[in-house]
């Protein structure tokens, strides 16, 4: 019951939270000047549309027909240069699938490999072992993706010539996302995006292990004579899990907003490189869209690892 | 040990400890070791961030001395004609890295074309060269020939293909220029001084001129750019490229046979009558800027130093960096204490405001803030507020657990039963217990500043790049798309970003366990 109250207590504050920016934001967007095309018919036609649409009303009515458009048709507005007259909402759907597909590849690569290496450089503490992967992972976290990205496209691409240099469009692909192709393509962005997240995950899972590993439970888990490698897998690494669990599912989360320099980098045709495209041709109804999208899913994951501890781990009480 | 007796030891042998002198408790010998003292102690002893540290300094004492070391330009220094060029030292120009050399491959045409350029530059005054004696010229191009190959380029066709490398500089070879009389005569002069030829033989314009914008065929040539032997009857057969092949020049000649220097191109009086002339590039830079091309890491894509360029982006990074986790520490350290310490109403109020802040991912601040204000205030003053909106919640949250944490102890319950006022017991005897967290985070705010103007450089969200400055980012994003021809382009630039990056984050987290009293004496 607590629990239940407290989620509902953190949603109606993050929607408060999404409408207090979504308003500022909105304001901040509308007031800019609306850049026309020189074409002239299409000209006209945006004109009467944006007429018709409430455009050239005051600030407020305008942010009064944006609401009731969003609650009354879900429609957050139109684009007008990317994809004319095409509603905002299905530019940024049709947009999700290649952002979700590369970062959920490089999330099942990561996953277990960093665990793995973390596991292993907790066990072997103060070893060679720990203090090789520690420095790797010290490296590894600290440089910026796009190098990655550069390293990757030069072995895979410039020296062995393995890999096609950026993400296929969906027609060279076969029309599908899902194809053999679409994903031997998608391998050199999931490769960048990896070596960042083994890293970090590498370092939360050693760090939290370590700790476990030294506390009292353990000493008694091996006095009633378990072995250490059963007293590993049993007890420590099940209360290690508490912090990593919601840190994945946070990452998961986070899965949706996707990388906007590797999109950008492999010209993955994914929200990053719609939110970039909406900045360069103006088109605002598509950037104010991208950007409550953003918004949400940050403030989303925020909530999620909160309420997933209480899940996770029955001594933690929520809202209490 | 010897067996002694003693219930007998006679009673003139005591005296007493203390007779007649005063008690008092001894002074330390060492000087008592503090909060911060004892942090640095134990900072010291992490290696691996001390050894960050240096780097750290070595990296910025690098940005603040290549333009002192950098003699012969300065960061404004621009040559366009010499842009993307990988680094060449004249000096040291048998070490591979200094050479400015590209390693590439060509068919015969470009090849002989490459060649030609050293054999015209060995031929200062038309009087015919070979092959050997254009590549032993010390402005041949050609650092290394490869064997030539055969390579398919479909089922019936293939293509002879020559590897070499070539001198990035002097692959330019030469460039036609207009130069007034006197110009013309000033580089006579200078070329008289230094005993460096900078005019050359200029091309005649006739059928065998394939472009006459373009100052490297000075042999005759068909249509496709090919050399060719042209007889008496005016026909002509291919020349292929080998150890003695002979070009015949296309020089042009006044009546006597001699070539010549320039054409009038028109104009008045002596002074200012323009002449065409054809000059050796790599000499003219030497001419017009008292120099040989000297560049430790190359030249940027627009011509710049990309040493100097990369020392100016550090120094504006870090500016950028530093400031911003200064502003951020006092906007945090106040706003964290004043919700730390009054807590309740105030408190909530306050946390309300930082999660509204908080939500809005950065991106989007950062783009709305370059969209509305770049125009009038420039890019750097909007990165930082930029930065500022909402980087300093992170500082504040830890000010405030530190606040709360501490606000109910005794001592400060005694301070205020004392009459200490609100300010004084905040900034007196609370603040400095949250120095230690604070001071950690401000380091690992300036690795995190780095590399999100990075990315956002990276992206063109912002553009910190003008003719005084450009940050790393923005060198990055103009090679983004060119640098597999030109990795240096790529390479110097990721490589300082990594590198204060990684260095960084050690000096962070070395800093944030010397400040943290609960791993005292864990590590050893």
């Amino acid at each position: 019951m607590k629990m239940a109250k407290y989620v509902m207590k953190r949603l109606v504050l993050m929607l408060f939270v999404l409408f207090v920016i979504t308003t500022v934001c909105f304001m901040l967007v509308r007031i800019l000047p609306r850049p026309l095309p020189d074409y002239k018919n299409l000209r006209d036609i945006i004109l009467a549309r944006w007429e018709a649409l409430g455009y050239n009303e005051p600030l407020l009515v305008q942010y009064g027909i944006y609401l009731k458009n969003i609650f009354t048709s879900w429609d957050f507005g139109t684009s007008w240069y990317i994809e004319v007259n095409e509603p905002a909402w299905n530019l940024l759907t049709d947009r999700l699938l290649p952002t979700v597909l590369v970062n959920l590849y490089s999330l099942i690569l990561s996953i277990p490999i960093g665990i793995g290496l973390g596991v292993y450089a907790a066990i072997n503490k103060n070893k060679w072992q720990d203090s090789f992967i520690s420095t790797a992972v010290m490296i590894f976290i600290s440089v910026p993706a796009y190098v990655y990205a550069f390293l990757v496209q030069y072995f895979l691409y410039f020296k062995f010539n393995l890999l096609p240099l950026q993400v296929l469009s969906l027609a060279d692909a076969g029309g599908s996302w899902f194809t053999w192709k679409m994903f031997k393509s998608m391998i050199a962005p999931v490769l960048a995006l990896s070596f960042g997240q083994i890293a970090g995950l590498c370092r939360f899972t050693r760090a939290e292990l370590t700790e476990t590993l030294t506390s009292d439970y353990m000493l008694l888990a091996r006095t009633k004579g378990l072995t250490r490698a059963q007293a590993t897998s049993r007890h420590a690494l099940k209360n290690a899990m508490v912090p990593i669990l919601p840190m994945i599912i946070s990452t998961f989360i986070g899965v949706l907003a996707g990388s906007f320099v590797i999109e950008q980098i492999f010209s993955i045709p994914g929200v990053g490189q719609l939110y970039m495209m909406s900045i360069r041709l103006f088109d605002y109804d598509v950037f104010m869209m991208d950007m409550i999208f953003y918004t949400f899913i940050s403030l989303l994951a925020g909530i999620v690892v909160d309420i997933s501890y209480g899940f996770i781990d029955p001594r933690i009480r929520m809202g209490e | 040990m010897e067996n002694k007796k003693f219930d007998s030891i006679p009673k003139e042998k005591f005296t007493l400890v203390h007779h007649g002198e005063r008690i008092s408790d001894k002074k330390f010998d060492d000087k008592p070791i503090g909060y911060f003292k004892d942090a640095l102690i134990r900072f010291k002893k992490n290696k691996a961030s001390v050894l960050a540290f240096w780097i750290i300094l070595g990296i910025l004492a690098f940005s603040i001395l290549a333009p002192v070391l950098i003699t012969n330009h300065d960061s404004k220094f621009m040559c366009n004609m010499y842009a993307k060029k990988p680094a060449r030292i004249a000096s040291m120009l048998n070490v591979k890295i200094f050479d400015g050399g590209m390693d590439t491959k060509s068919n015969e045409t470009g090849f002989i074309k490459l060649v030609g350029i050293g054999m015209a530059a060995a031929d200062g005054d038309g009087q015919g060269v070979t092959v050997s004696e254009g590549l032993a010229s010390e402005y041949s191009p050609m650092i290394e020939i490869g064997e030539a190959y055969e390579q398919e380029i479909s089922k019936t066709r293939s293509t002879t293909y020559y590897p070499f490398r070539v001198d990035a500089y002097l692959r330019e070879g030469f460039v036609y220029r207009s130069v007034e009389q006197s110009e013309y005569a000033r580089i006579k002069a200078w070329e008289e001084e230094t005993g460096l030829q900078v005019l050359y033989p200029v091309i005649d314009n006739n059928e065998w001129t394939i472009d006459p914008e373009d100052a490297n065929y000075w042999y005759k040539t068909n249509s496709k750019g090919q050399p060719v032997k042209v007889n008496a009857a005016g026909d002509a057969t291919v020349i292929t490229y080998s150890e003695n092949m002979v070009l015949e020049d296309n020089y042009k000649r006044d009546a006597e046979g001699n070539v010549m220097y320039y054409t009038y191109a028109g104009g008045g009086n002596a002074d200012t009558a323009q002449y065409r002339v054809r000059l050796l590039y790599y000499n003219y830079y030497q001419y017009l800027y008292g120099s040989t091309p000297d560049y430790v890491m190359g030249t940027d894509s627009q011509g710049y130093d990309l040493a100097l360029r990369i020392a100016g982006g550090i120094k504006l990074s870090m500016t950028i960096a530093i400031s911003v986790s200064i502003i951020n520490f006092i906007i945090g350290a106040m706003w964290g204490a004043v919700a730390g310490y009054y807590g309740g109403t105030v408190d909530i109020l306050m946390e309300r405001i930082t999660d509204i802040l908080a939500g809005v991912p950065f991106i989007v601040v950062a783009t709305l803030f370059q969209i509305h204000l770049a125009a009038k205030v420039g890019p750097i003053v909007c990165l930082l507020f930029a930065y500022i909106l909402t980087g300093w919640i992170g500082t504040s949250s830890r000010v405030r657990t530190q606040f709360y944490r501490f606000k109910n102890q005794e001592y400060v319950m005694a301070a205020r039963t004392l009459g200490a006022k609100d300010k004084r017991i905040i900034w007196k005897h609370i603040f400095p217990n949250t120095l230690g967290t604070i001071i950690t985070s401000v380091a690992l705010v300036i690795p995190s500043t780095i590399l999100s103007e990075s990315n956002l450089s990276f992206l063109g969200i912002i553009k910190l790049g003008t003719a005084d400055y450009s940050s790393l980012g923005n060198l990055l994003a103009e090679a983004n798309g060119i640098w597999t021809n030109y990795p240096h382009l790529m390479i110097y630039p990721a490589l300082f970003i990594s590198l204060l990056m990684i260095t960084f984050n050690l000096f962070g987290n070395g800093l944030r366990d010397a400040f943290n009293p609960s791993l005292r004496g864990t590590e050893d």
